[in-house]
């Protein structure tokens, strides 16, 4: 993978040897996480010092810039039309594409969350009640490469284009029936499942830290108010119906959240 | 190839709240207690300092505390009729997993049932005649009456320096307290959590409504405390990141802010992390449990003998270690027979969300049990005459923190993307706010956990399976707890609500309470459970499985100042008999 998805302990694993998330599975099966050899300080620990010194697992940052890692360029093109219908820029404020989240989601979908690395992906597969969850046998990279395609192909069947150079409103009306399940698509894609998936991303993409490659200027946090990463809010408990006066900040700080390295 | 190490008294099998209070007490007793841990080493200061701990997508939605499931989940499903599926993410229910487990994630609600949901059954057999239990509801009395456990709910609350206020000390109401908990030797160890605004409008509203509202209780610290261990909290910045979160400030209490400083000093106390319980062993004569077998971090299987085990690994992993060990007889729904899995049971959430026009409330401050609560709707405290159920819940306005990609309310009709669902979460999230319900699930007799027989771990071992829905009891009580916390949103003042009700069958995606509960209950004889009152096993004396498996069914409060409380009582009684006559039952029959 080329990429580490960030806050998923890979950071953790080249700081403590033995991460907390090679840990469970370790000597066993899973693979997909190398695992340093377990050291002697993590077995049986001395009663008086029972950490690792520096032990702590600050947050790892996914590639910077607006170079996409998993999307292809027509897949891309899909995102950033979707995304731009799902949160559009207007008299508000940016909308998702403005604030990156066609690039958090490549981040996401190129890293652990992507790979499904920490659901259960055993077999046997079953459809299931929907009070069972999810049951897809697709990682969520797969998911969106075959739902992608399948809506461009669902699209090319009815007006001959794709999805992204359909106007506007043809493009809320797919996304309004994908939604509620009635599009029809091919390869076995069930288009509410992949819906819920796209728009929960979307949420993530304008709402996460910044650090994460979305919410670029802290625009989510700036449309409803949200501060951020703060940690002390003693002042603003009892300040009843009082605006808050400070601005957002993310965990990589204000001035430094869209860095240029990477 | 197995090796097998030397004898040791205890072996803790996880190391969350109840293997940290049990290690306590029982290197206070002079055992050499070796505790062993699945996950790995945390601390407080250094694994959620507050330069980063403030991270939704990390520790929320991508999971970054909690168990594994590629490692081993749950398979689920609502009916005997169904196939049971894995539990494939994380969603209703989040398990913990590392030292603290989910006490480090916890929101710090520290509760007593009322003395009547210990008697559960009598109580309201009593009350409303035996007719009023349907024939498949398998509730039944607590073998501990709240008197008992009193003094060890006391002593959880002051180590743990909880926020509140009294209602009933020593029978005396007490002004500002719930009227209706049951009684209090003394008040609690520090004063309420400064009151956010949404809360307070809630409390009025209720107040002028008859009801009796009052603080919650809260493990967030309104002051720097220390506790009867010695050990120091600080006060809580109400950073609104808490649950589902671990604290950066040492204000939330957690195993690691509250025991750990003490016991890990302790030359008789030894911690294993990274090192997983595969199953406890039996002795020949299948009577005493003889230690257990573990995985080292290197993958190497392990045989650790000790004359006591004690399962604290949380109520699913605890049943799933019984019944993988053979330990009593797995529970048949069909007969009714056997212990192990039976009585399974769970929590049932609604809310009203409620919208104002100009008031700023702020919702981003927070703290995991700041709010403010009316237990009028609890329990057994109002009558049930002819609604067709029993239990309870409490309602109310807890201020958690409004983390965006989990919280950003839009009134009924509002669309979930686009250019009106901006335009509405933009005029709405800085001027919302939710009354809550929790209420109780009581036990069924479909209800309950055994092996399934297809899906594995890992390591190629049974999952658990949950067969688990909500019954006409718990669907009519959700709905009476939701119209009565609808009565008081209208009342709130605000320019419109939005009723979520609970409807349809358990749905294992949203999330809803870590508040399992039952599987291997206590009771008062081998024919009705599987441990006796002091979580002692019926089947192998020197087996205690501790944790929320023992409530033989759930209350309208979250579990863990009752399993804490029953942990204390466990310990308190292995300190006091059992150590004179070990490997002996406490309770002959
Ligand atoms: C988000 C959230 C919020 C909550 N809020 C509240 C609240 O406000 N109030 C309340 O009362 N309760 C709350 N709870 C529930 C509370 O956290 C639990 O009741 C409590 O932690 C249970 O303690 P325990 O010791 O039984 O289990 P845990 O604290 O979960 O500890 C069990 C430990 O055992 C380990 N383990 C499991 N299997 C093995 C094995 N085979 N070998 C070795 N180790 C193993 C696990 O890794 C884990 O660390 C909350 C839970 C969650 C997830
Ligand atoms: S709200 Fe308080 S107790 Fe909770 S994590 Fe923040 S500082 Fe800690």
């Amino acid at each position: 993978m080329a990429l580490r998805a960030p806050g998923f302990g890979v950071g953790t694993m080249a700081i403590n040897g033995l991460s907390r998330r090679g840990l469970l599975s370790a000597g066993v099966v899973v693979g997909a996480i190398p695992l340093a050899p377990a050291g002697a300080e993590t077995f049986h620990r001395p009663p008086d010092i029972p950490w690792r010194p520096d032990a702590a697992a600050s947050p790892t940052v996914p590639k910077r810039g607006d170079d996409f890692l998993y999307f292809t360029a027509v897949e891309q093109a899909f995102v950033q039309a979707a995304v731009e219908r799902m949160i559009p820029n207007d008299a508000l404020g940016p909308g998702g594409v403005e604030a990156g989240v066609p690039i958090f989601i490549d981040r996401q979908l190129a890293g652990a969350f992507g790979a499904a690395s920490d659901w259960y992906m055993q077999g046997p597969w079953a459809k299931g009640e929907t009070t069972q969850g999810w049951q897809s046998r697709m990682t969520p990279a797969q998911l969106y490469r075959a739902a992608i395609a399948a809506i461009d192909d669902a699209v090319q069947r009815t007006s001959s284009t794709t999805f992204a150079m359909l106007p506007a409103a043809d493009q809320i009306a797919f996304l309004k029936r994908l939604e509620a399940g009635t599009a029809s698509l091919s390869g076995g894609i069930d288009p509410a499942g992949f819906f819920k998936v796209l728009l929960q991303n979307v949420m993530e993409g304008y709402f996460a830290d910044p650090l994460y490659g979305g919410n670029r200027d802290m625009a989510g946090w700036k449309l409803i108010g949200f501060p951020g990463a703060r940690y002390d809010q003693r002042a603003y408990v009892t300040t009843y119906g009082k605006a808050y006066p400070l601005p957002p900040v993310g965990i990589l700080g204000r001035p430094g959240w869209r860095g240029t390295e990477g | 190839m197995t090796t097998t190490l030397p004898r040791t008294d205890v072996v803790i099998v996880g190391f969350g709240w109840t293997g940290a209070i049990m290690a306590q007490e029982l290197t206070d007793a002079g055992l050499n207690v070796l505790a062993i841990e699945r996950g790995a080493w945390r601390d407080a200061a250094t694994d959620f300092a507050p330069t980063f701990a403030q991270d939704e997508l990390r520790y929320y939605w991508r999971h970054e505390l909690f168990q594994r499931l590629a490692h081993d989940t749950i398979t689920v499903r609502n009916t005997r009729g169904q196939t049971a599926l894995p539990m494939r993410r994380l969603g209703s229910f989040l398990l913990g997993s590392g030292v603290g487990g989910a006490g480090v994630h916890w929101n710090g609600q520290v509760w007593r049932f009322l003395p009547s949901d210990l008697q559960a059954r009598s109580h309201n057999a009593g009350r409303y005649g035996a007719a009023a239990l349907p024939s498949d509801m398998t509730i039944q009395d607590y073998p501990v009456t709240y008197d008992e456990l009193e003094p060890y709910y006391d002593k959880f609350e002051y180590l743990c320096g909880v926020s509140g206020k009294a209602g009933n000390l020593k029978g005396a109401l007490q002004p500002g307290g719930d009227p209706f908990e049951g009684w209090r030797s003394r008040e609690y160890p520090n004063p309420p959590l400064d009151m956010p605004y949404a809360p307070t409008l809630f409390a009025k509203a209720a107040g002028e409504l008859g009801k009796h509202p009052f603080p919650h209780p809260a493990a967030n610290m309104s002051r720097a405390y220390t506790n009867p261990l010695g050990v120091t909290l600080g006060p809580c910045t109400y950073c609104g990141f808490c649950e589902k979160y671990g604290c950066g400030n040492s204000s939330k209490a957690s195993a690691q802010t509250t025991i750990l400083p003490v016991l890990m000093k302790k030359p008789n106390f030894t911690l294993m992390t990274e090192t997983e319980v595969l199953k406890v062993n039996l002795a020949g004569d299948g009577k005493t449990v003889t230690g257990v077998t573990y995985l080292d971090p290197s993958g190497q299987e392990v045989e650790q003998p000790a004359d006591m085990v004690l399962l604290c690994s949380y109520i699913t992993n605890n049943v799933r270690l019984m019944l993988l060990s053979g330990i009593g007889k797995p529970y048949d729904p069909v007969s009714g027979e056997g212990q192990i899995g039976r009585n399974y049971a769970y929590q049932i959430t609604s809310s009203v969300n409620v919208f104002y026009d100009k008031e700023i409330l702020n919702p981003f401050v927070g703290a995991g049990a700041l709010g403010m609560i009316i237990n009028d709707y609890n329990g057994d405290n109002f009558d049930h005459g002819g609604l067709g159920f029993i239990g309870g819940g409490y309602v109310g306005v807890l201020q958690t923190g409004a983390r965006p990609i989990e919280t950003h309310l839009a009134p009924q009709g509002s669309p979930a993307w686009g250019a009106d669902w901006k335009a509405a979460i933009a005029r709405n999230y800085l001027r919302s706010t939710t009354v809550s319900t929790h209420g109780a699930v009581m036990s069924h007799r479909g209800n309950y956990l055994d092996l399934d027989p297809t899906y594995r771990d890992v390591l190629g071992r049974p999952l658990l399976r949950m067969t688990f829905d909500y019954t006409d009891n718990e669907h009519r009580m959700s709905d009476h707890l939701t119209d009565r916390a609808t009565e008081i949103a209208r009342a709130m003042g605000g320019r419109e609500i939005k009723v979520n009700r609970r409807v349809g069958s358990w749905d294992v995606v949203p999330y809803q309470t870590t508040h399992n509960t039952g599987g291997a209950i206590m009771g008062s004889s081998p024919s009705n459970s599987a441990v006796n009152r002091y979580l002692q096993s019926w089947d192998t004396p020197n087996l205690f499985v501790i944790g929320a498996n023992a409530f033989p069914q759930n209350a309208g409060f979250n579990p863990t100042g009752t399993l804490a409380a029953l942990a204390y009582h466990a310990a308190d009684a292995i300190k006091r008999e059992y150590l004179k006559a070990p490997g002996q039952p406490m309770v002959r029959t």
